[in-house]
């Protein structure tokens, strides 16, 4: 197996040739805020708080989505970044309908967890209110799109892990959001089996079991690396 | 967009205590401190008296100089210090009273969920259907649709307060120096974030222990 070399906020380190930056990040014992991102699941870079910044770059690169290459001079941590997450993350607030007090992930959300990591006390943008639909057609679990950030997570857990491809993206800009089947019912799409991953995966309080109200969801984000390790790699045990 | 103009947050705004009383010969002016309750469900005061025998200290340290626990006070004085606000801005009275303590006050805490992202109250904002505002969207269902026979609008002005059309977090209408997240925060959260202002300084607002919403 061939390692490259690069240099993350002035630590060297070395990883497998293939590696995202993420990875790097990793091993050089440093990290980064993520939201879409999940082990097990292909990245997408979607939510933008894992851009860095390369030197002699202008462009700021998901890291969870890029290669490391050779010789790169990477930085995870700059005043810039900073701020541009800080952005990003009160974008995610003020675009939805997330209001803690009554989510069933009140205490066990990601979107809550960076906003800790990035500081955001306020968001400096209006909250826009949408009208968006609560999907609680299925006989287990339900869908809120007021809370949905779009990570995707669902759709590829689905996909990758599952097998049966639910999810799907529909729409674009404001508009866009997670549909099931053809743009049906959950609980009418007859290719999902009820197995709740996407509900173990989802990083807010978006995909949650009926049963299940404030501040009551168990999410297991951790269950798609562990299927993915078990496949690949035939290690079943946790 | 006029929302992303900050007022300053650093240390400039640290209250500088302007009242003379002396806490006992130490020589420290005692703090002018308020608190507001504007919409909310008034869960941030309680988690306030939560503080239990801290309320004793800081009884000692600040004179509460208006507060819907704590004063009989009903007109909002001037030279206060530090002023907590719980709630969001959802009627006239609220908007005149955050107007009224942001000129009299030094420095302004956005006290919970409520005032910070309007939160709770704020969910009548999901009503406003073109060409309608929410307040009448919410007026009509409450006291024109669920009505049983005579149903009519609230109307009388000056003593009910009008429903502005949108409900708004504090930092919408006026300058906010720190943010105090929770819903409610903790009685732990509030203390940690007042006794620092109790010796002039600015509390460090980071971490899951201050910062995290709901």
């Amino acid at each position: 197996m061939s390692v490259i070399t690069l240099q993350v906020d002035g630590r060297d380190v070395a990883v497998p040739a293939g590696s995202t930056l993420l990875q790097a990040i990793r091993a050089a014992g440093l990290s980064v805020p993520t939201l879409c991102h999940l082990d097990g699941l292909d990245p997408v870079g979607a939510c933008r708080l894992c851009l860095v910044e390369v030197e002699g770059s202008q462009r700021l690169l998901a890291a969870c989505a890029s290669e490391a290459s050779e010789g790169q001079v990477i930085r995870t941590d700059t005043t810039q970044l900073q701020g541009y997450r800080r952005m990003a993350v009160e974008l995610f607030f003020a675009e939805g309908n997330h209001v803690c007090a009554f989510c069933v992930a009140n205490g066990q959300c990601e979107l809550q967890d960076v906003a800790v990591a990035v500081g955001m006390d306020h968001s400096r943008f209006p909250y826009q209110y949408p009208q968006r639909s609560v999907d609680a057609s299925h006989r287990h679990f339900s869908l809120d799109h007021n809370r949905c950030i779009l990570c995707t997570r669902c759709v590829r857990v689905c996909d990758q892990i599952e097998g049966a491809h639910v999810w799907d993206v529909a729409e674009r800009g404001s508009d866009c959001r997670i549909v099931a089947g053809l743009d049906q019912p959950w609980g009418e799409v007859e290719a999902c089996t009820s197995c709740g991953k996407c509900v173990d995966v989802c990083p807010t309080g978006a995909l949650y079991a009926n049963e299940d109200t404030t501040a009551e969801k168990h999410p297991h984000p951790e269950r798609a690396h562990q299927l993915r390790r078990a496949r690949e790699h035939q290690q079943w045990l946790r | 967009m006029a929302a992303m103009t900050e007022a300053p947050l650093p240390a400039q705004a640290l209250p500088q205590a302007q009242s003379s009383a002396l806490i006992g010969g130490q020589g420290r002016p005692r703090l002018r401190l308020a608190t507001v309750w504007l919409a909310g469900c008034s869960g941030c005061h309680m988690s306030f008296l939560d503080l239990d025998e801290f309320l004793f200290e800081l009884a000692e340290a600040v004179e509460i100089v208006y507060s819907p626990v704590a004063s009989d006070t009903k007109i909002y004085p001037e030279q206060v210090d530090v002023c907590l606000v719980e709630g969001a801005v959802a009627n006239v009275d609220n908007l005149e009273l955050a107007l009224t303590l942001r000129q009299r006050t030094a420095l302004v805490i956005s006290f919970g969920d409520c005032a910070i992202s309007a939160n709770v109250p704020g969910l009548r904002n999901l009503f406003s259907a073109p060409g309608r505002d929410s307040a009448r969207t919410v007026l009509e269902r409450g006291y024109l649709e669920l009505a049983d026979a005579s149903g009519q609008l609230p109307h009388a002005p000056g003593i009910v307060p009008e429903l502005l059309p949108r409900v708004l977090p504090l930092h919408e209408v006026i300058a906010v120096d720190l943010y105090l997240p929770g819903c409610p925060p903790s009685a732990e959260r509030i203390r940690a974030a007042i006794a620092p202002l109790l010796l002039g300084q600015r509390p460090c607002m980071e971490g899951p222990e201050m910062l995290r919403f709901g």
